[in-house]
């Protein structure tokens, strides 16, 4: 299965969400900012760093390039996406999923190995989960405090639309300890801290995060 | 403002200029304009003041530095060694590895953030001009006594510099150190280490040759920060009414720096450029005129094609500004249109600013005018060389009679307890993760092992699993007692950091932290230091491929401790074989190495205020044996600690937090002595219970010391008849502090 993999200027952890790909059973296809095509891709993954520099806004600008402008479409007739991080931040900001993330309530940027509980197996990226399991992935982020109003909240809780929830600690502050979410057709999916950092227990804390490319791979087989 | 050229230069010999306040001394004004046969042009006046300074020109170190070419061992490893930007080692498989420390010290007290970012970024550029993608940071720093109140201006600033920078670049920033002292209070270290991996072919050098080939600078645009003492010429010379005094202290832009990295890993992988130098100190100055002296003829540069963040800056303030992110590359006509596509493909200002010439002169010209026309050897590589005086001075006698193993000590278990919840909850023991945690560990996708590691682990070949380790470390109190002991016990720690690892150690690197060299007392010092590491190197067999010299890092006349951080580099045939400083499981524990009554300087003494005495003896063949085992026995080993400051004692409680258990020992002979002396040359090892008599066997063998300290397992740290400590207690102590201090 193809799966694309978009780098923008100051994307980080590209090579690193390819690397999942490829140990899912995945081929990883490199979708370049500048580019409209998406390569005839069965998903799109937008991975961590700071897309642009995360000037002005974390993913503010990320939104207006070209390859957004054809995914953002794509995602609304079911495209599965999945943005990690930086990523997540770039979803919000196209309108992909509600809400924003902001300062983690530290103020300090944080790397750490961080439990969370998966909550919705029913998403294209969680499918492949077992509901409830708890698992450690990394987290790093300065900017991870995910916040909405409460109308949103409670729509997002309501339908089953929190994916990860943070176990112990609320690392940044977000509300309901929220560490991803899905939108309603469970086809994009935006998460804070890192699965494709935690493929192998030689260079990650475990291989727990693997499941998230695998489950893109088993649903749409 | 008018311009100086060199024709009015010629003509006006008697002209007034402001050497002196450009910190150039009067000899060496002469000495300019001899080498010229005319005054300097103002511009020119400016490139030879900051390429004749201390920082660029080497030239209170340079007769000591020699040692490490005359005393260099044999090196079959060795690619490229002292001279250029940094050095390169072969690590196997066709890959080379370059890596660098250098220092951003002066810049990180007056302006923590950007001081120690844009440090960050200068060593980054240096790896990246080698042809290699860095793939790791370190950084070994140093502040004053960690309740004083600057210190808490200065750390976090620090901190959030190296993380904002290191973290948005995509590298990895996995080790190094932090330690306070008070002799840091006015003078903070702020060293940063890169590692960087490239194939043989794709090595690059810092040269400008084949005339006719053309001089591109791309990067960030040149703006008017970290201009120094230049800013006299403008404001003092030509202009009274202009405003003076820019930003010394540059400003960093990562975000820049990241697609600097990939633009230039793209065209290096297309092998356009003939040379490259990135712009770091004393910028474009520098950049040109070692490119030229380092290649087969002149240079030629039209200076106001240079793109400007700021209109108004004049030639000299453009040839001085230290504006980051920044790179000149030497490139043949017919491949300029592919370098300059590539630029454009990631957004990177490139423009064409002059071409290689078949004279010996650098000649830079604004708007038609030839204001800089100098050969361009005496600039970057004629500069002074002084022999400054040195000697021990008169009260190292004292200093060194005044031994630690004199002080009162504890001897009851209940005194031994609290010393040693005292020490483990010291600042310089204490537990770092609120500082880690700021650093992103995990980028790129190739960390084994980083700190609290030993050495951090790199993973370079995801199929071979290749990798290399690198740890960095020093004792300035070590140093400050005997600057040539403190060398080599620095030298045997990192090496011993990376043999603990399962690597092979392979190279050294350094980074000399010292007061002022017009001091004879700080110049002994910083000349025993250099002996030793030169002697040490030769002794183990690596070689030192490159370092860096920061003076004057004191205020009045008081210097910091001798700092020489020193880096080893080994390298790993397979990552997944790397020895973890944590277990799992019940183990033996034993101790490798033989414990003296070796007190002072160490850390206990620094609990004491006690600094006196002579530091522990070195011995670089017991080093050489004890990797040469490790490497060895590597199957055999669960977990392996390296013992430092703060002796067993700390080094098991580490092993001990890290890996989520307690131990019963047993400690024949003086507790005390047996706990905190810091007696080089020792590792702590966890075995299977059931390779423990054989793993014994081997190092007695091999005529290393063992001893069988105890088991792992349970809540507490028993060290039977003598004390018992609760884990949760150790672990509450040793994570607390740094958080209460600066959180």
């Amino acid at each position: 299965m193809r799966v694309g993999v978009v780098t923008f200027p100051g994307t980080l952890d590209d090579h690193d969400a390819a690397r999942a790909v490829r140990f899912a059973g995945g081929e990883a296809i490199s979708l370049w900012h500048g580019d409209k095509d998406l390569q005839d891709v069965a998903g799109v993954i937008l991975p961590g760093g700071f897309s642009y520099g995360d000037y002005l806004r974390c993913g503010a600008i990320a939104r207006f390039s070209p390859i957004m402008r054809a995914i953002i479409p794509a995602a609304e007739k079911g495209l599965p996406v999945l943005g990690i991080c930086n990523g997540f931040q770039v979803l919000c900001e196209s309108h992909l999923l509600p809400g924003a993330l902001t300062r983690n309530v530290g103020l300090h940027f944080l790397c750490r190995d961080q439990e969370i509980e998966i909550v919705n197996n029913d998403s294209a990226w969680t499918a492949d989960f077992a509901k409830g399991s708890k698992i450690t992935i990394p987290l790093k982020n300065g900017e991870g405090s995910f916040q909405c109003d409460d109308k949103t909240l409670k729509d997002l809780e309501e339908n089953n639309r929190v994916i990860a929830r943070y176990v112990g600690v609320n690392p940044n502050g977000s509300r309901n300890a929220i560490a991803g979410i899905t939108n309603e057709r469970g086809n994009v999916v935006g998460i804070m801290p890192h699965p494709e950092h935690a493929i192998d227990p030689l260079t990650g804390p475990t291989a727990d995060g693997l499941s998230f490319f695998t489950s893109l791979l088993k649903t749409r087989v | 403002m008018s311009l100086d050229t060199v024709a009015i230069a010629s003509t006006t010999p008697e002209t007034t200029q402001p050497w002196r306040e450009l910190g150039l001394k009067e000899d060496e004004y002469a000495r300019i304009r001899e080498i010229l046969g005319r005054r300097p042009t103002s511009s020119e006046l400016a490139m030879y003041s900051v390429m004749w300074s201390e920082h660029c020109s080497y030239k209170s170190s340079k007769v000591h530095l020699r040692q490490f070419g005359e005393k260099a061992p044999k090196s079959d490893a060795l690619l490229v060694g002292i001279g250029e930007n940094a050095g390169v080692v072969d690590v196997g498989q066709g890959y080379a590895v370059t890596f660098k420390v250098e220092s951003h010290n002066h810049p990180s007290f007056i302006e923590p953030y950007q001081g120690a970012a844009t440090g960050v970024g200068g060593i980054v550029r240096d790896i990246l001009t080698m042809g290699a993608r860095p793939v790791a940071i370190l950084d070994p720093l140093r502040f004053g006594s960690a309740d004083a109140a600057d210190t808490k201006r200065v750390l976090p600033g620090v901190i959030a510099g190296i993380g904002g920078y290191g973290n948005c670049i995509g590298v990895p920033t996995v080790g190094g150190e932090v330690i306070f002292d008070k002799s840091y209070a006015g003078n903070p270290l702020v060293n940063a280490l890169c590692v960087g991996v490239m194939r043989h072919e794709d090595i690059k050098l810092a040269k400008a040759s084949g005339t006719g080939n053309l001089v591109v600078l791309f990067g960030a645009k040149t703006g008017g920060d970290g201009i120094g003492g230049v800013s006299v010429l403008a404001s003092e010379t030509f202009d009274e009414k202009k405003p003076t005094k820019r930003p010394a202290v540059q400003v960093g832009d990562p975000f820049t720096e990241k697609v600097l990295i990939e633009c230039s890993l793209e065209i290096f992988k297309e092998d356009l450029v003939v040379g490259i130098q990135d712009l770091g100190g004393a910028g474009l100055s520098c950049a040109t005129s070692e490119l030229a002296s380092a290649g087969t003829g002149g240079m030629r540069v039209e200076l106001d094609r240079v793109p400007l963040r700021d209109a108004n800056l004049s030639p000299e303030e453009i040839l001085m500004s230290e504006s980051q992110e920044r790179m000149c590359a030497v490139v043949e006509p017919s491949k300029i249109d592919r370098f300059l596509e590539i630029c454009k493909k990631w957004d990177v200002v490139a423009t064409v600013i002059g071409e290689v010439t078949s004279g010996n002169h650098l000649e830079i010209t604004w708007h038609g005018q030839l204001i800089v026309d100098v050969p361009p050897r005496t600039v970057a590589h004629d500069g002074p060389v002084y022999q400054r005086p040195f000697h021990r001075p008169k009260s190292q006698e004292e200093l060194v009679a005044n031994g630690a193993e004199k002080l009162d000590r504890p001897s009851s278990g209940k005194d031994l307890a609290d010393a040693i919840v005292d020490l483990i909850s010291s600042p310089n023991m204490a537990d770092k993760s609120w500082i880690t945690s700021q650093y992103d560990k995990y980028v790129q996708g190739n960390t084994v092992a980083a700190g609290p590691s030993d050495a951090a682990v790199i993973r370079i070949d995801e199929q071979s699993f290749l990798g290399v380790a690198v740890a960095t470390d020093c004792n300035g109190r070590f140093c400050a007692l005997d600057p040539y002991e403190g060398t080599q016990l620095a030298l045997a720690e990192a090496f011993r950091n990376v043999a603990v690892s399962g690597a092979k150690p392979l190279a050294i690197t350094n980074c000399l932290n010292f007061g002022s060299p017009e001091d004879p007392g700080v110049m002994w010092q910083f000349a025993e230091s250099v002996r030793a590491l030169a002697d040490g190197a030769l002794e183990m067999g690596l070689p030192v491929t490159g370092g860096n010299v920061s003076f004057y890092n004191q205020t009045g006349n008081v210097a910091i401790l001798p700092t020489p951080v020193i880096g080893v580099l080994g390298v790993i045939d397979d990552v997944r074989k790397a020895i973890p400083y944590k277990f799992s499981g019940e183990k033996e524990l034993i101790l490798l190495g033989e414990t003296l009554e070796e007190l002072s300087g160490g850390e206990w003494a620094d609990r004491h205020g006690h600094l006196g005495g002579i530091p522990p003896r070195v011995n670089l063949q017991r080093e050489i044996a004890l990797a040469k085992f490790i490497d060895a026995q590597r199957d055999f080993i669960a977990a392996a600690h390296d013992l430092s400051d703060g002796g067993l004692a700390v080094a098991l409680i580490e092993m001990l937090l890290h890996s989520e258990t307690g131990a019963t020992i047993s400690i024949h002979g003086d507790p005390f002595m047996h706990l905190f002396s810091e007696s080089s040359g020792r590792i702590l090892l966890a075995v299977n219970p059931e390779d423990s008599n054989y793993l014994v066997g081997k190092a007695t063998d091999a005529g290393i010391t063992t001893t069988r300290l105890g088991k792992s397992g349970g809540e507490n740290l028993e060290i039977a008849g003598v004390l018992s400590l609760s884990m949760i207690h150790l672990r509450e102590a040793n994570q607390r502090t740094i958080p209460e201090l600066f959180g």
